[in-house]
């Protein structure tokens, strides 16, 4: 079974750490992450931007609107995301426009990645399809 | 990270918010000051054992208020006991106060706490010094040391700054869409003052922290205005330089120019959420001088060697920033592209009017003895090192020159290439 783990934090206080802070925090993970990867049980991870650098495609009602920062309904709940390898927003919306034509209805959240790290486990069995 | 350091990121996070809605109920920043650390105290009491309110900021609004008027209570019942009515008054506010807190109102609390620091009755070190005392939260020894002043001068700067607000009357209705505009151009020039500050070479340390500062409130203004290009543009601006700054100086503390900079030390996290901003306000078509700051940090910040600048797109940025904000600065900078893609000459030509504006302007004469060192012509390019020289603010500066001005002695001993010297502009 794949499971996606999604993480929350007050971002003020988390984009707010001094460097040492952010170091230690993220040594610690780096252990945890060596050891699942180890164990063939991580898949790819990554850290987003803080929302104030995101973008909202809002895709319900006839024409999509482009809104600055982050989805804010809280009557709508996270379905899924794609990862996205463009050369910046205007290409990003585009690619945001075109699935909302095939799958319209609720909003797609743009939100720049900071830190990606690709899937290091070794191909030893097939992936569940989603 | 332990308990109290999250608590500690948490006090500092919220304090903004909290201190920006107790100005709003108290109409004074000493009581409001007051009031906010009471609360904290209380939150470094009560979070470790309680576990952390789901809203700080609310908590500590609810806490501090209470605090402060129950003091108020206490005292006045030494004078004399208040009205039945005023006391039983007081438990109805809570509700409407409580379903207030959760949001919009936030914005113009925040705002007009920042604004109050950049009254126009304040000189700019006195806006920086309040800004960062009230809103960030600094110590008065921790701003000391940032401005290299004694702690008990910047107590005072501080003390006299906030007695002149106190004076000039705060405006604490909402504000219109103009004002609430004027308001915040006001406060976006007062965060990259601070910013400024912290930017400056100069006691490293101390000064990362205001520009950290600086875009930690840029953050927060973003949030609260989130479709404001000239503020995505000042955050994206400040974040770009500030990436630079762990390959800006070398291990003497020597400032190292853009061009020689390890660019592998670029903190890439902060190019990538600056270079996101600068997208996002692109979308907007609505340039401004902030902005197009930021882009030119920007086509920086996407060369990964100094040699795959994009200078002609850098010249036309400073074109721009000509229009929008004219200043011999910024042809000064412009210039400088300009060599690049021009060559000596057409910078030069360029760079000679604005003599009489910067002749007491350290990087005008490091500029131009650089493009006339280009050009051949030594005798005056060590005029111009020698009068930048005598201009240098910093030791780093002055150091810098002289290292132009030694090369130069040893070029024309070896009569060496003139190729691959170094055009000034600021790393």
């Amino acid at each position: 079974m794949l499971y996606a783990l999604l993480c929350y934090n007050d971002e003020d206080v988390v984009w707010s750490w001094t460097k040492e802070q952010d170091e230690a925090v993220m040594s610690r993970i780096h252990l945890v992450r060596e050891k699942l990867i180890r164990e063939g049980k991580l898949g790819p991870s990554l850290r987003l931007l803080p929302t104030t650098a995101a973008t909202t495609l809002r895709k319900s009602g006839t024409d999509p609107v482009v809104i600055d920062g982050p989805f804010a309904e809280t009557k709508e709940q996270l379905l899924g995301f794609y990862i996205l390898d463009v050369e910046g927003l205007e290409e990003a919306l585009a690619i945001a426009r075109e699935l909302g034509e095939a799958n319209p209805g609720g909003s797609y959240e743009i939100r720049p990645v900071a830190l990606f790290f690709g899937d290091e486990r070794q191909p030893r069995r097939e992936a569940a399809s989603a | 990270m332990s308990d109290l350091a999250w608590i500690e990121g948490a006090l500092v996070a919220a304090r903004p918010q909290a201190m920006g809605a107790l100005l709003r109920y108290f109409r004074d920043l000493d009581t409001a000051e007051e009031a906010f650390q009471e609360a904290c105290l209380r939150a470094l009491k009560s979070w470790p054992c309680n576990g952390p309110p789901r809203d700080p900021a609310a908590w500590l609004i609810l806490v501090g208020r209470n605090a402060a008027l129950d003091r108020k209570r206490r005292t006045a019942r030494d004078v004399a006991l208040p009205p039945e009515e005023v006391l039983s008054d007081r438990e109805d506010v809570e509700a409407p106060l409580a379903e207030r807190l959760d949001g919009s109102h936030y914005r113009d609390d925040v705002l007009r706490l920042l604004f109050v620091c950049c009254h126009p009755s304040l000189p700019d070190t006195q806006q920086i010094a309040l800004a960062l005392r009230i809103v960030s939260g600094l110590s008065v020894r921790q701003i000391a040391r940032a401005f290299l002043v004694s702690e008990a001068a910047m107590e005072q700067r501080i003390t006299r700054a906030k007695a002149r607000i106190a004076k000039a009357e705060a405006r604490f209705e909402a504000p219109g869409p103009v004002e609430r505009a004027e308001r915040l151009a006001a406060v976006a020039a007062m965060i990259y003052l601070v910013f400024n500050e912290g930017y400056s070479a100069g006691d490293a340390q101390a000064r990362a922290q205001l520009c950290d500062e600086a875009i930690r409130l840029a953050r927060l203004l973003l949030r609260l205005f989130p479709t404001e290009p000239e503020i995505m543009g000042l955050a994206a601006l400040m974040l770009l330089q500030h990436a630079r700054s762990p390959a800006r100086l070398d291990e003497d503390g020597q400032m190292v120019l853009l061009e020689d900079q390890d660019r592998g030390r670029w903190n890439q996290k902060q190019i990538a959420e600056g270079l996101a901003l600068i997208d996002k306000a692109m979308r907007h078509r609505a340039p401004g001088a902030y902005q197009v700051q930021a882009a030119i940090a920007g086509l920086h910040a996407r060369a990964m060697r100094f040699e795959d600048t994009d200078w002609r797109g850098v010249e036309r940025l400073y074109a721009t920033l000509e229009i929008l904000q004219p200043s011999p600065v910024v042809s000064l900078n412009r210039a400088a592209a300009l060599a690049k893609v021009e060559g000596p000459q057409a910078a030069l030509d360029m760079l000679e009017p604005l003599e009489d504006r910067l002749s007491s302007y350290f990087y005008f004469f490091g500029a131009k003895g650089a493009l006339l060192l280009q050009l051949g012509r030594d005798a005056e390019a060590k005029a111009a090192f020698d009068r930048a020289v005598s201009l240098a603010a910093s030791a780093t500066e002055a150091a810098y020159i002289r290292q132009q001005i030694d090369r130069l002695a040893a070029d024309a001993k070896s009569a060496g290439a003139v190729s691959g010297r170094k055009a000034l502009a600021r790393p």
